[in-house]
């Protein structure tokens, strides 16, 4: 499976945990739940771990943790809740997060241009057969008038 | 006026050909009805009864003669010949095609307008007061302050999103003329202690089905906060607005539920950290501002005072100075109200003959611009007043001199169950209705300021809970009701109106307004205005008549 990484096709070299699921070997990502109940062994996991935020997560929560994470992904349940446009610029202007910051799940591939615009710079969509039009998208404009987050990690 | 620079247009045209680009995947089927609703609303299209409905933005209200014939050739060739003015000052056609609507913004685009966020929950257009720039109680003109604000939200990456609509509305003078405690965010400039001038910032006001008046959430901000400010508060209402039920999703709501104390402390502790690295800079206020000068006025046009005698040998041009004309302050000068009001004409639309007649008007009498009102009437802001006579008579040659500006008949009324498809009930027929019994311009011209206000359901697009009459239409068992409301008010002395009794049939609602304003003369002191009785007297007298033969 491939994801979109700074405006690349690469191979996904992550596997999303569900949280009833096991933890394998790998790259993998958890929900804030798990990595609640679980940090104590998360950590001493041998690959990079990623953690994935919903609309409903306080990020303040995790402000003090964020360097355990090399993924924060961001999962849509919806592509009109627009809380994770608001979750990304915080993680890279209030907390400094400079990692893979990634979009999963319902969000729209006309929404990529503005995702990047608020520090996103990874996309996982549901439709692999997405990939190819969200590149794409990601140049509808070439001007604009807000600051990007991604010039300011 | 505002023009265009390389980045403005280039942002124009690429939206443009996006919009091209998704209609034709939603005509393919490669996007879901769901998601083809999100980015057409984003671009001003709804699906309505008969057709879909296309709103143009007009930035606070400001267009060009070049742009009004754009909008001629719009109505002629892409619609039925007209088109609608909204109360938030901006452009409706009822009859486009769906896959003719790319081809119609590209034609906008080329004369510097577009339909981006005229719906959708978003940040809308921004809207200011109609006399901009020439009234006399102003501390500052606020269309520069509009211009910047229109560009911060213009695709605005983080909140084309939001849990609801967000209406922006900024006012400069003593007057509030655009309503701004009924909006999401009111600005307003104000000069403090030291003489500054800056904002006071408003929040959580909002008509609609819960109309709640604005509360005061900075009582100062200096200019160069202005940006942040607006991004703090954006920024809470996006993470902690309601998302759960749309009919408790705007920020007006999470105000009250937070309560006003808590939600400053979230907004000021969120702007503390933000504020130093989103600054407007003087010099860009100052480079916006270089674009809202002044236009070469005549130094002498005072001196010219024949429109004095036209008024003793012309009544009715008399009557027209009166009630459609406003002081400018420039001497010599006055501002002229084009009456969209005229009897047998569905209040608000233009027809493509009378929008190239404007704009020629515009260009001969006015520095070639026209200005939207949110009562939706046209305004030529800058007329000499030795031009005011031949104007007169130009205008009433194409049906817009109606002098009825202000009057019972200037009635705001929204496109109700004959095109909207949320409406229960119609307005325009009501309005006619209203317009035909008021056809004594001496009765209406005693009457004095009285503001009707009538919506076809619960939304409100027409403002019915401020007007000094209100009107709203509900369904009742697949029948056509009207409630009544007195003492609304959208202006300084912000007021949401009062109930006044059991909702009425179709038939009975023209017959109440009579009552209401017979009422009205019966009750009222020398000089007293409609809404001044209404404070002073409660609703019972009017409440008494009205259902005395139910």
């Amino acid at each position: 499976m491939q994801v979109i990484k700074n405006k690349q096709l690469i191979d996904n070299a992550w596997q999303q945990i569900a949280d009833d699921g096991e933890i394998v070997e790998g790259n993998i990502s958890v929900s804030l739940a798990r990595w609640r109940k679980e940090k104590n062994q998360l950590i001493s996991h041998k690959n990079q771990l990623g953690i994935r935020i919903q609309p409903d997560d306080n990020l303040a929560d995790i402000a003090d943790e964020l360097s355990y994470f090399q993924l924060i992904e961001l999962a849509f349940p919806d592509f009109a809740d627009g809380r994770l446009f608001s979750h990304a610029w915080l993680l890279r202007n209030r907390y400094a997060y400079t990692g893979e910051l990634r979009a999963t799940g319902h969000y729209m591939s006309d929404q990529v241009f503005y995702l990047s615009r608020v520090g996103v710079n990874a996309f996982l969509p549901n439709n692999p057969a997405h990939l190819a039009i969200e590149l794409t998208h990601l140049n509808d404009f070439s001007v604009h008038y807000q600051r990007s987050s991604l010039n300011h990690p | 006026m505002y023009q265009y620079n390389n980045t403005d247009q280039t942002l124009v045209d690429e939206r443009v050909a996006q919009f091209r680009r998704q209609t034709e995947q939603f005509l393919n089927g490669e996007i879901t009805d769901e998601q083809f609703r999100a980015l057409r609303l984003r671009n001003g299209l709804y699906v309505q009864t008969h057709a879909p409905m296309l709103r143009v933005a007009v930035p606070y209200g400001l267009l060009s003669s070049r742009q009004l014939r754009k909008i001629a050739h719009i109505a002629r060739y892409y619609d039925k010949n007209y088109c609608h003015f909204t109360t938030r000052q901006n452009i409706q056609f009822n009859w486009p095609k769906l896959e003719q609507v790319p081809d119609i913004l590209a034609e906008l685009a080329t004369v510097q307008m577009h339909a981006i966020q005229t719906s959708g929950n978003c940040i809308r257009n921004t809207t200011t007061d109609h006399l901009a720039g020439v009234c006399s109680d102003e501390i500052e003109d606020p269309r520069p302050y509009c211009e910047i604000i229109r560009q911060w939200s213009t695709l605005h990456p983080e909140f084309d999103y939001l849990p609801r609509k967000f209406k922006i509305a900024v006012s400069g003078a003593l007057h509030d003329r655009a309503a701004t405690q009924f909006h999401d965010i009111g600005v307003h400039l104000v000069k403090n202690a030291t003489g500054d001038i800056g904002f006071r910032i408003l929040v959580g006001g909002g008509l609609g089905r819960t109309p709640i008046i604005g509360q005061v959430i900075k009582p100062y901000l200096e200019k160069k906060h202005l940006l942040s400010y607006l991004e703090a508060i954006l920024r809470i209402y996006n993470l902690l607005g309601r998302r759960d039920n749309k009919y408790k999703a705007r920020i007006k709501i999470l105000v009250k539920e937070t309560g006003l104390a808590h939600f400053t402390d979230l907004v000021e502790k969120e702007w503390l950290l933000t504020k130093d690295a989103l600054e407007l800079t003087e010099a860009r206020i100052n480079t916006i501002k270089a674009q809202f000068v002044a236009p070469p006025y005549d130094v002498n046009a005072a001196d010219d005072e024949r429109f004095t005698n036209a008024q003793h040998d012309h009544q009715d041009f008399a009557i027209w100075l009166e009630h459609n004309t406003v002081a400018h302050k420039v001497s010599g000068y006055r501002s002229v109200f084009l009456s969209l009001k005229a009897p047998e004409v569905p209040p608000g639309d233009l027809t493509d003959s009378q929008l190239d007649a404007v704009a020629d008007l515009a260009d001969r009498y006015s520095f070639g611009e026209i200005r939207s009102t949110h009562r939706q009437n046209l305004i030529f802001a800058d007329v000499k007043q030795a031009n005011l006579f031949s104007l007169w008579q130009e205008l009433t040659q194409i049906n817009l001199a109606t002098p009825n500006i202000g009057t019972a008949t200037d009635i705001i009324c929204c496109p109700g169950l004959d095109f909207c498809s949320l409406a229960n009930a119609s307005s325009i027929g009501i309005a006619k209705e209203i317009n035909d019994a008021l056809d004594d311009m001496d009765y209406l011209h005693d009457i004095g300021d009285v503001k009707i206000n009538m919506s076809g359901c619960m939304n409100g697009c027409a403002h019915q809970s401020v007007g000094h009459i209100g009107i709203l239409g509900v369904d009742k068992k697949g029948a056509e009701w009207y409630q009544l409301t007195l003492g609304g008010s959208s202006e300084n002395e912000a007021a949401i109106g009062e109930r006044l009794g059991p909702a009425l049939a179709k038939n009975e609602v023209t017959q109440a307004i009579t009552t209401i304003l017979d009422v009205y003369v019966k009750q009222r002191l020398v000089d007293e205005s409609f809404l001044d009785t209404v404070k002073r007297v409660g609703i019972e007298p009017f409440k008494e008549q009205v259902y005395a033969s139910h």
